[in-house]
């Protein structure tokens, strides 16, 4: 167990300093309008990135990450809570993999 | 507006704004649940001792990273390249808490340097795509909180139950975050053209790295790279102010 202490310390610190320094340096400086935009740019294509193409594995059938994916979308287009988008998505891929 | 409600906007408590962010951060602790869950059960079959199994997911907080060392430990792999894989795997978040940070203005470093431990990709996908400019930090705060119990209790549920889900039901809350982050798109896309074009090239990028056939990316390389890129490209083409309708 201590060896594991000793492996555990350390993946703790490199995770948490790639979080912990951005947050606290940049925080004091002002960004030039290019890198305001970019930083503008960065949650739609983190998003996109972090959707596709890993929701094709997030379920046993491509067909039921689909559907709930798609329920989701159709969900938030309508502007329902991300509550009730991500119950309702859970519920559908539940449904379809009971039908296939 | 009258005085009283501007008065009332600029005061309201702490309390107010962390159960604000509790409720924001609940989608997130239920689509945790199941993979912390899968989690405990996989380290438990990689034969790593249970308190580690819980240690690990109290003090690393990071999914993916924790799934990877589990499997090199189960491989045998040496703790150096371990922890150099973590670091690989999590640097990524870099790009994430510097998106968070343009909205933590003001704040101080204590504030800063304990919120920064529960930057994920699930709740910056929350405070980044926030209507607002400035997020209080007790807000913030509330968004990690639940999510980081949900990840603990069920590394820890996994490792006490091993594998006796029902499957079908796990299976099927393994698309929670995933639709949480289409709920979370969905509206950033609708109101700019070029965020949306930029999501696009994003998608794009991602698809192309990952079935490229020359290379075998890894997932945390494969989100960094197309990320970058499309934010990079959006930035040099979309130089317009293009106005949230």
């Amino acid at each position: 167990m201590n060896s594991f202490i000793i492996l555990l310390t350390g993946m703790a610190l490199v995770t948490y300093l790639p979080r912990m320094l951005p947050l606290v340096i940049l925080s004091e400086i002002e960004l030039s309008p290019f890198w305001k935009r970019f930083m503008l740019y960065i949650p739609p294509a983190a998003l996109s990135a972090l959707i596709f193409p890993g929701i094709l594995q997030a379920t046993d059938s491509v067909f039921a990450a689909l559907a709930g994916g798609l329920t989701a979308v159709l969900l938030a287009y309508f502007k329902f809570s991300l509550l009730a988008v991500v119950l309702v998505s859970i519920l559908t891929v539940f449904i379809f993999q009971f039908l296939i | 507006m009258s005085d009283k409600t501007i008065i009332e906007k600029q005061s309201r408590p702490g309390k107010y704004h962390f159960q604000r962010g509790l409720r924001d951060g609940l989608p997130v602790a239920i689509g945790y649940l199941p993979i912390a869950v899968t989690f405990g059960v996989i380290s438990r079959t990689a034969g790593l001792p249970s308190l580690a199994a819980v240690l690990m997911s109290l003090l690393v907080f990071a999914g993916a990273s924790q799934f990877v060392a589990v499997e090199l430990i189960a491989a045998g792999a040496a703790f150096p390249g371990i922890v150099a894989t973590t670091f690989f795997v999590n640097l990524r978040h870099i790009l994430m808490s510097a998106t968070v940070s343009e909205k933590l203005p003001g704040l101080s470093r204590g504030w800063l340097a304990m919120l920064a431990f529960g930057i994920t990709d699930e709740s910056f996908s929350l405070l980044a795509t926030d209507r607002r400019h400035r997020l209080p930090a007790f807000y913030v705060l509330g968004v990690i909180l639940l999510p980081y119990l949900a990840w603990t209790a069920g590394s820890a549920a996994g490792v006490v139950l091993g594998g006796q889900l029902p499957g079908m039901l796990e299976s099927s809350m393994e698309i929670a975050l995933y639709a949480m982050f289409l709920g979370l798109i969905v509206p950033e896309i609708k109101s700019s053209s070029s965020k949306l074009k930029v999501a696009l090239i994003a998608l794009a990028l991602s698809s192309l790295i990952s079935w490229n056939p020359l290379h075998n990316i890894s997932q945390g390389w494969r989100i960094t790279l197309s990320t970058v890129g499309a934010a990079f490209l959006g930035a040099v083409i979309f130089t317009g102010d293009d106005k949230d309708e």
